[in-house]
């Protein structure tokens, strides 16, 4: 799609602007999957050479991952990406706790790969409690030790918010749960490679990972189950995973996703502290050229290349449309966006009005964007924002309103 | 997602504005659904003489409101009366499914704002067909 300086195949100008959603694979991610799809072919269950030889790749790669966020390999098991993760995570620990009690906790701006299997685990008798957030998105732990009581079994709070990109205190949540003997689940695909993830720090039982978000492969993830955590099976079949997921595994994907997060890991000081840099620079030129424009999330506690803004008087499907007939890339919390007619449950749960979230944009900086870029973007969407307000009988209206004071 | 016709109408929307002194004035939708359309209309001998629209919503939003008051230009009351959010998608080589509710609230600005030219005129509003379609009916977000 994109060639180094930028552009598309056809020679336009291409920002991609969109890295929560997905990262490209990078060239040397890709270079050590490659001999796996038909010369290392083996499956790794088999006896033979080729078959020992995939085994190998596969525990290489799971060193990895351990090593990233300070695990032991047997305690990373490999996933098809991060819904499986979230979903084997929170329905395993419910099941297998179920004796124990049936109350679980997780957050109101979750990802759907996380709300929809407590919604669907409420029709299996199972009793939910949604924390809701400040204006900024953040979880308080306080609040969070409130509504333990003697029958919650699991807590799942996610690290970093995918579309606001607001961090959540993880470790002082986990510290909450761990005192009173309640697993504790974090969804960490947004944060890896970006802001530091030590199971140990962070005092987590299980966390959930996936390969595209850093520069790695779609279709595979991982869970780190903390050692003696106990877990129902998701997917039965073969003895794979060490019997705790069957499946012959995705043997090339897997070695993308170990030399992905090794790559990420390396350079996640130096890309966070360039990511922020962007950003900031980018919001403060929307800031300076846009009226009407407000920051979602945190100010600082926040990923870093991660910027939601609510612009006034407008629809963000709109306003995408016209970003990508100009080559930018970008997402939006706008109901028109997720084929119902709500806008985004995140920027609801932080207290927007329901026209401010249809009118968000978030874009989300990644490892090929430059100054350049940001240059582009600040050229490009003033215009684009303007020509919506003059379309949008909600401008007019606050116009007249001004002009009757 | 969207067809030509959609993209076209979207980036070069037809009769988009506001009418100084209209003769009728349609608002429908809401902010909290995302999406709301203006119409203005400029009547004379019973035919429609101008027609123009604000919008704040999707592409197909946009898109439906330039149909269809393209649609309606020149035509008697009547007959802009009769146009369906059917024939307005249809104009537009289709619309997703999720994204009918965008015709129909074209359709629903048309008749708001022909009835109230009517009203403004003394005379009795037209009525809405039995089972007529609305844009936030069995949605979920509630108008």
């Amino acid at each position: 799609m994109m060639s180094g300086d930028g552009t598309s195949m056809t020679g336009r100008r291409l920002v991609y602007l969109d890295h929560a959603a997905t990262t490209p694979t990078a060239p040397e991610v890709v270079k050590a999957m490659l001999p796996y799809f038909s010369e290392r072919f083996g499956n790794p269950s088999s006896i033979y050479g080729i078959a020992r030889e995939s085994r190998d790749a596969i525990d290489r790669a799971r060193e990895q991952v351990a090593r990233a966020i300070n695990a032991s390999p047997e305690e990373i098991f490999v996933t098809s990406g991060g819904t499986e993760a979230d979903n084997w995570a929170i329905k395993g620990a419910a099941y297998a706790n179920r004796a124990k009690g049936n109350h679980i906790v997780t957050s109101a701006i979750e990802h759907h790969a996380v709300l929809h299997t407590c919604q669907y685990l409420e029709t299996q008798g199972f009793r939910m409690t949604y924390l809701p957030v400040d204006e900024y998105g953040r979880v308080d732990p306080g609040a969070l030790e409130e509504t333990l009581t003697d029958q919650t079994i699991l807590v799942s709070i996610m690290a970093a918010n995918n579309e606001i990109g607001t961090l959540e205190p993880i470790a002082e949540c986990a510290g909450v749960c761990r005192d009173r003997g309640v697993r504790f689940h974090t969804d960490a695909v947004q944060a890896i490679g970006s802001v530091p993830v030590d199971v140990e720090a962070l005092g987590v039982d299980m966390l959930s990972l996936s390969a595209h978000k850093f520069y790695g492969p779609k279709g595979v993830g991982a869970l780190y189950v903390r050692k003696g955590v106990r877990l129902d099976n998701l997917l039965h079949g073969g003895g794979q995973e060490r019997r705790r997921r069957a499946g012959t595994e995705n043997l090339a994907g897997i070695v993308g996703m170990g030399a992905a997060i090794e790559r990420a890991v390396e350079r996640r000081e130096e890309y966070a502290r360039r990511m922020a840099a962007l950003r900031d620079r980018l919001y403060s030129g929307i800031a300076e050229r846009i009226e009407h424009v407000r920051l979602n999330g945190h100010p600082t506690e926040r990923l870093p290349g991660n910027l939601n803004c609510a612009f006034e008087f407008i629809e963000g499907e709109s306003m995408l449309l016209l970003l990508d007939a100009a080559g930018i890339c970008a997402s939006s919390g706008s109901a028109c966006t997720s084929g119902s007619l709500d806008p985004s449950h995140v920027l609801l749960a932080i207290g927007l009005a329901h026209e401010n979230a249809h009118g968000s944009l978030r874009l989300t900086l990644g490892e090929s964007n430059t100054d350049g870029d940001v240059d582009y973007v600040l050229e490009t969407l003033p215009p684009i924002v303007e020509r919506l307000r003059t379309m949008s009988p909600l401008y007019a209206n606050y116009r007249r309103s001004c002009n009757v004071q | 997602m969207y067809s030509e016709k959609v993209m076209d109408h979207f980036m070069n929307p037809r009769n988009q504005g506001e009418i100084e002194n209209p003769d009728g004035v349609g608002e429908v939708g809401n902010p909290k659904c995302g999406d709301i359309m203006k119409i203005f209309l400029k009547v004379k001998d019973d035919r429609i003489e101008d027609v123009k629209f604000q919008t704040f919503g999707c592409g197909a939003a946009v898109a439906s409101s330039s149909m269809a008051t393209d649609l309606i230009k020149g035509k008697t009351l009547q007959e802009a009366w009769d146009l369906s959010n059917k024939a307005v998608a249809e104009a537009l080589g289709g619309l997703p499914p999720v994204k009918m509710h965008c015709s129909v609230l074209a359709e629903e600005g048309i008749h708001k704002a022909i009835n109230d030219y009517r009203i403004r005129k003394g005379l009795e509003p037209w009525k809405e067909k039995p089972g007529a379609a609305h844009a936030h009916g069995d949605e979920t977000c509630e108008a």
